[in-house]
């Protein structure tokens, strides 16, 4: 049969792709806020997880507490690509305020699960529909009004599981998860997701492609948000003042990490080891945590862009006196309020310079669950060693969705305390001098409050000083001084986390990211790779000051796209006043809608330049 | 030919009182404000307070300068404007051994600074927080705070329209626990509350009207010199007896005085006038400063005291070694507390 094309064979195989889809889609739960979706999309994510296939959670909800529109995002990922997919491939439709909307932006052929009483079948006939009546069907678990609508989201996880093939034992594992020490709530969640399991065995025909199907790349793994992650991360590092003022997406850091210095920060005694101080505001948590840190303590705020805003003058003291202390910035979208729900990369320049006059600071990026951790930690250490304030920039992406991450590394590090003079110390040394560079690294020698040894005593302020810490207007000690400052800043790049780079052979564009961007590099460019023949080098900011190696790898390639989630490409202007004369092959590749960045996006814009200049 | 020198003479800890100065003040000359020092000096002094123990804060202005003038082998750390509290708050709960006084002004404090003023009070964190209030600004040149009187004129000819902050009935409003009014031209009155200040366990704020020489000297200002010395109206006469030093019988006529302990044995003894105020009774406390007010009196004493309140660490359950010195054998849970977490999120 060496005569028959092969074309149909193809056709076929393509035909039973799209029959079946394994392990690789979107689903979107549209739900009104508060209307306790939260459990039963976990539950749902989990379970997919505990079947080993990677999966990660997007929680996009608005700024209000009750009513308006949520949607929650799982993505299944064979390919364990973990940002987010723009194309939603299954919504589950539960709430009648959008659910028009929701199913009129679906792209052809996808499905649709919806409560009954919308009556959305009606709306298109490209789509796969499949109706339930998740409310009737609480009804028949609850009679109490009230948990009839909270158990009726557990009722579609129960219609998911049974259309994609969820394991419904693994459903029942992730409510018990969920509902750990509440065996009630257990029992009639349960109940909910089988009946809703059945519901679809007995009334509905399966039309559409999607399935899972256990696979085993989740052994061993945990499922975290970035906020814990990061406050996993300070309790280690032995955070002992903690300070804060409620804002979103920050709050949860805060009251994550006070659940856990209650729980394993408490001396023999029963006494605590720390200190939590819910500030009057982001002004005073900033003061606090500086005095903190002057006073020898390690210290720490978090915050999100409005407070940073707010904490700006002290920052510039801190950077100023040179006193240590931890600034989360879990960013949102500004400017002002902005869209405080929303995720963003927009604090990145004001993060670097913040405050009036020559202020410049250590800025940490971190991209995944590992790296809230980890930098956290070093967060702390660099305070210490460079004696100023160090800011951890997260976001909203990272810090309050699901993440699957690998389970942290206990650290292996002491802690650095940097350069602090004892009593004894200061007896062998000829003079303290609290502001000079003895070390001709810029960072100077200091001494803590309370120490006993009277050479060790010292002003602290925000004004001119001498090297002597004494107040100075003379020209010569003020320059000395922001010189010296200067310097240290350049000696942090050796210190900071350096930059991960990835530089395959016959790549001739670079790309630039950092933070939760970096989510999306390597399907983008898999995308590039695959779809367009393009291979990119790669090269991921993990802090700021920059470090060295920037100039060279802007160097080695022909075009370089730096990709963010701001508006103006901050970033790429930091860059683009490092490179010097590069500063041309440096482009701009900004997505700055409030959604977390899409792989997509991001190659079309590449493919897009790339095309137009005739690459 | 030498000379023996003058043999100092020192307090309990065997140093002489020029350990507990500073440099040389840079403020006008006769400003209120040195004669402050000068009685923090001589109460540090007299109350053997080891200098290296004591953290001084300010934040911005004349008065925050001040820390500069004495102490100086303490550490400082002069703020930013009006957010001194919070610095002092962290700098307590980071080294809970070290002894706090904050120097503010009534720009400072009042005005720019009230938020943390206020909330610092809430918090009862313990340290003396006095206030060198002279109604003014006096770093830019002059211009009304929010504790110069309504009417009150300046140099400049303006004249104050809004109603002045009372710092003292705000201070027990906000729960403080030692709540002291002076005057920096009565150092008899001074030495003892701030004594007393340093034996308290909670924040103890002492509103001193310090007159400014240059900007809010006019005869009508009740924040100028004459003025206050014409109508301070002491609530009482006060000693205070420090810890270290046995209690004396008490000289006075029974029921004309009233000792008032402090958590450390130390004691402060009021000779009652007049007036027969009780330190202890809040309300009372509330009333005479609302009685004196508008009566054109500068009430000066120790007008509310609770030695026994509970101070910021209680709220805590902080331990007694300074949080700073903690090393990471206790700041770091072992690697089964990070296999636990882990666990319970697979």
């Amino acid at each position: 049969m060496s005569t028959t094309p092969s074309q149909p064979v193809a056709e076929e195989s393509q035909r039973e792709r799209r029959q079946t889809i394994v392990n690789d889609f979107s689903i979107q739960v549209a739900t009104p806020n508060g209307s306790g979706s939260q459990s039963s999309n976990n539950v749902l994510m989990r379970s997919i997880f505990q079947m080993g296939i990677p999966v990660s959670g997007k929680n996009l909800f608005p700024s209000n507490i009750q009513g308006l529109p949520t949607w929650f995002t799982i993505r299944v990922s064979k390919d364990g690509y973990v940002g987010r997919k723009k194309e939603i491939d299954i919504l589950i439709a539960m709430n009648p305020q959008t659910a028009r909307e929701d199913v009129e932006n679906l792209e052809p052929n996808q499905v649709v699960i919806y409560d009954e009483p919308l009556k959305l079948a009606k709306i298109r006939d490209d789509l796969t529909f499949y109706p339930v009546p998740f409310t009737d069907l609480a009804g028949q678990v609850i009679s109490n009004v009230k948990l009839k609508k909270l158990v009726a989201n557990m009722v579609y996880v129960g219609s998911a599981a049974e259309l994609f093939g969820i394991d419904m034992e693994q459903v029942e594992a992730a409510i018990g998860k969920w509902f750990e020490g509440k065996p009630k709530a257990v029992d009639f969640n349960v109940k909910a997701a089988r009946l809703g399991a059945e519901y679809v065995r007995d009334n509905l025909e399966k039309r559409d492609p999607y399935q899972v199907k256990s696979m085993n790349a989740t052994q061993g793994k945990i499922i975290i948000d970035g906020n814990a992650a990061a406050a996993l991360g300070c309790l280690f590092a032995g955070a002992t003042v903690m300070t804060w003022y409620p804002i979103t997406p920050s709050s949860s850091l805060c009251e994550t990490l006070i659940d856990y210095l209650n729980k394993y920060r408490l001396d023999k005694d029963g006494k605590a080891t720390f200190a939590v101080i819910q500030a009057e505001d982001e002004l005073a948590a900033v003061g606090m945590a500086i005095g903190a840190g002057w006073a020898g303590a390690r210290s720490m705020t978090s915050t999100s862009g409005p407070g940073i805003s707010l904490m700006s003058e002290f920052v510039g003291l801190a950077y100023f006196a040179e006193v240590p202390c931890v600034i989360f910035d879990v960013q949102r979208v500004g400017p002002s309020t902005g869209l405080p729900t929303r995720t963003s990369q927009g604090d990145v320049s004001s993060l670097y310079y913040l405050s009036h006059g020559d202020t410049k600071h250590l800025v940490l990026f971190p991209a995944s669950m590992a790296e809230c951790f980890d930098f956290a930690g070093r967060s702390f250490d660099l305070a210490e060693r460079f004696q100023q304030p160090v800011f951890v920039a997260s976001d909203l992406d990272l810090g309050m969705n699901n993440w699957m991450a690998d389970p942290f590394d206990y650290p292996d590090k002491p802690y650095d305390r940097g350069k602090v003079l004892t009593a004894e110390d200061l007896d062998k040394v000829e003079q303290f001098a609290r502001y000079r560079d003895v070390d001709g690294d810029g960072i100077a020698y200091r001494t803590l409050p309370g120490n006993d040894n009277p050479r060790g005593a010292f002003f602290t302020r925000g004004s001119g000083r001498n090297e002597q810490a004494r107040y100075s207007e003379r020209p010569e000690d003020y320059i000395n001084q922001l010189e010296r400052l200067a310097r240290k800043h350049r000696t942090a790049r050796k210190y900071v986390p350096q930059p991960l780079l990835e530089e395959p052979e016959g790549a001739q564009i670079g790309i630039i990211a950092y933070g939760s961007t970096d989510v999306a590099m390597p399907e983008c460019r898999d995308q590039l790779r695959q779809e367009a023949g393009v291979e990119t080098a790669y090269y991921r900011i993990r802090a700021l000051p920059l470090c060295d190696d920037l100039r060279d790898f802007v160097e080695r390639y022909r075009d370089i796209y730096v990709v963010e989630q701001n508006r103006d490409g901050q970033m790429a202007d930091i860059i683009r006043l490092e490179v010097g004369e590069n500063s041309p092959k440096v482009h701009k590749i900004v997505h700055f809608n409030g959604l977390p960045i899409d792989a997509r996006f991001i190659s079309d814009a590449i493919l897009e330049r790339e095309k137009s200049v005739g690459n | 030919m030498t000379r023996k020198p003058p043999s100092q003479k020192v307090n309990r800890l065997g140093l002489p009182m020029t350990e507990y100065k500073g440099l040389p003040s840079t403020l006008c000359k006769g400003c209120g404000h040195d004669a402050i020092t000068s009685q923090i000096v001589k109460a540090f002094y007299e109350s053997a307070i080891e200098p290296h123990r004591v953290a001084k804060m300010s934040g911005i202005g004349c008065s925050s300068k001040t820390p500069a003038y004495f102490l100086s082998t303490a550490h400082g750390f002069n703020a930013v404007h009006g957010r001194m509290p919070s610095v002092a708050t962290g700098a307590v709960l980071g080294n809970r051994s070290l002894v706090t006084i904050g120097v503010s002004g009534d720009g400072d404090t009042a005005s720019i600074g009230l938020g943390q003023f206020c909330h610092l009070l809430r918090r009862n964190v313990p340290m003396i927080y006095i206030i060198e209030n002279n109604g003014v600004y006096g770093l830019t040149k002059g211009q009304f705070s929010a504790t110069a009187d309504k009417g009150a004129a300046l140099k400049t000819g303006a004249i104050n329209d809004l109603p002045p902050i009372d710092c003292c009935t705000l201070a027990i409003e906000m729960g403080c626990s030692y709540v002291a009014r002076s005057f920096s031209g009565d150092p008899k009155q001074l030495v003892p509350l701030i004594q007393g200040a340093l034996s308290h366990q909670g924040t103890a704020v002492i509103d001193v009207v310090s007159p400014c020489v240059t900007f809010n000297n006019r005869e009508d200002s009740t924040k100028s010199y004459p003025w206050a010395k014409e109508h301070e109206e002491l609530l009482h006469q006060i000693d205070f007896v420090p810890h270290f030093e046995p209690i004396e019988e008490v000289e006075y006529e029974e029921g004309e005085s009233k000792d008032v302990e402090m958590p450390d044995g130390s004691v402060i003894r009021l000779r009652k006038l007049e007036r027969g105020h009780d330190p202890s009774d809040r309300r009372s406390a509330m009333r005479i400063l609302e009685d004196t007010r508008g009566k054109g009196e500068l009430l000066t004493g120790l007008i509310y005291v609770d030695p026994q309140a509970d101070n910021f660490f209680d709220l805590l359950n902080l331990g007694d070694r300074p949080l700073a010195q903690l090393g990471e054998e206790e700041l770091r849970p072992g690697p089964e507390v990070l296999d636990e977490v882990m666990k319970s999120l697979m």
